[in-house]
């Protein structure tokens, strides 16, 4: 396999794979910054005192992770236009990748809020502090130092999880093998190249998600 | 409309069941095979064998570092190109295999390193061998770590089976594509896919919680 592994035609095709690996960093970097909203949300229902949001958030997050990303993919994508609500792909992938990863950083933020002593919330409320300067000047800054490495976590996921996207025919790493395999039918050279891509990324946010870990420990001692 | 449309959807429920016999073929064998390596590498890999530990290592870091997909699409490509045919079923359930086993590995390792070394040590000194102090000591001890972990990994395992779907594995995700071609309203469709995977892993997502809670209760409990 490897004597005919053709390094031409990857330089060839090295323009559509660097456009499409820039489309890999939006489509996930949007969805990280939608979903990163959504957890919030989520989390901010899960945790509060009225039992109909916090039951609503629980079904949220619940459903969503007891069913597959490509599953949630195609109902947004076959089941919104039945509906009569048209988006394109780019729109109904960063939903979908929102939708999914919102579900899971809300648990890795209610951890890490969770995480906090209680007597710091106590010290806030007899400072006479509301709710959203509580969250804002107290909860919030603490539970970032904890919720960071596992939100990194999420975050190589989401860029894994954006390779589905291909699949509703969005131009991204893993479309560009398609691309590649059914043009020049090089399936090796392809996906072996996406791969690559991928493991730049994933080996960025691992060094990050080391950076963020041996930081905390710093800010803890 | 819609009622002729539940209808239909009603009328090819078998053909949903029978794609759901398949994910849970798919996931079920890919899991009990991927359980069983990935005990065996995650053993190694918390041994003291350095080249054995690096190779695994790295090999995991590949598999965790790309999307299921292109290496699903890798091995059902490729092997031909290498001269091994293989249709689209045992070229699922090995990519399923191999990411389950690389998954489980570092939960292994994870737990084994979580036993305390005098452990080790005593059993050591007691004239257990390599053997019998991992089956009698350190494994017993780890799977409290280990246990609830591995079952949310099983979780996130039978999800990623759907992924298979896109090399022509009439799993139930596949059947719900198929279906919305002929029934198009994609709402009802993935809707009764959702439910069927939902019936599935909510059980185990519960599960997984449960264990925690219990094998932590008891952790504690120990340390006092």
């Amino acid at each position: 396999m490897l004597e005919t592994f053709n390094f031409r035609v990857i330089l060839e095709y090295m323009p559509l794979f660097l456009s499409c690996f820039l489309a890999t960093l939006w489509l996930s970097g949007a969805g990280l910054l939608g979903a990163l909203g959504m957890g919030l949300l989520a989390c901010g229902m899960r945790i509060s005192r009225f039992k109909l949001l916090s039951r609503a958030a629980y079904v949220y997050i619940e459903s969503i992770r007891s069913t597959p990303l490509l599953v949630q993919l195609f109902f947004f994508y076959f089941g919104l236009p039945s509906l009569g609500l048209r988006m394109s792909e780019a729109s109904t992938g960063i939903l979908a990748l929102t939708l999914n990863s919102g579900a899971y950083l809300a648990e890795i933020i209610r951890a890490g809020i969770q995480s906090i002593p209680h007597g710091q919330l106590e010290a806030a409320v007899s400072s006479g502090l509301n709710y959203f300067q509580r969250m804002r000047c107290v909860i919030l800054p603490q539970a970032i130092g904890v919720t960071l490495p596992p939100l990194l976590g999420q975050a190589i996921v989401l860029v894994k999880d954006s390779a589905l996207l291909s699949l509703i025919s969005l131009p991204e790493l893993t479309r560009a093998g398609q691309i590649m395999t059914s043009e020049r039918f090089m399936p090796a050279e392809g996906f072996l190249t996406s791969a690559v891509f991928y493991l730049v990324i994933y080996y960025f946010l691992k060094s990050l998600t080391h950076w963020s870990q041996r930081r905390l420990i710093y800010l803890q001692t | 409309m819609w009622g002729f449309y539940i209808e239909q959807l009603i009328h090819s429920l078998p053909f949903f069941l029978k794609g759901l016999g398949m994910t849970v073929a798919v996931s079920g064998l890919s899991l009990a095979a991927g359980t069983v390596i990935g005990f065996i590498w995650g053993i190694v890999r918390a041994s003291r064998s350095r080249f054995a530990k690096t190779l695994i290592g790295a090999w995991v870091d590949v598999i965790r570092g790309t999307p299921f997909l292109v290496q699903i699409f890798t091995i059902f490509f490729l092997f031909p190109e290498i001269g091994i045919q293989l249709e689209a079923f045992p070229a699922a359930v090995i990519a399923l295999t191999n990411l389950a086993a690389c998954f489980i590995c570092e939960i292994v390792a994870a737990g084994i390193q979580a036993v305390p070394s005098g452990q080790r040590e005593a059993a050591t000194s007691t004239g257990l061998n390599w053997f019998q102090q991992l089956r009698y000591v350190i494994l017993p001890q780890s799977m409290r770590v280990i246990l609830p972990p591995l079952v949310g990994q099983y979780v996130l395992l039978i999800k990623d089976s759907s992924v298979v779907s896109a090399i022509g594995v009439l799993d139930v995700t596949r059947v719900g594509w198929l279906t919305v071609q002929r029934i198009p309203q994609g709402l009802l469709v993935f809707g009764l896919v959702a439910v069927l995977y939902f019936v599935i892993c909510y059980p185990l997502i519960q599960l997984s919680n449960r264990l925690e809670k219990r094998m932590s209760v008891g952790y504690t409990r120990g340390k006092e």
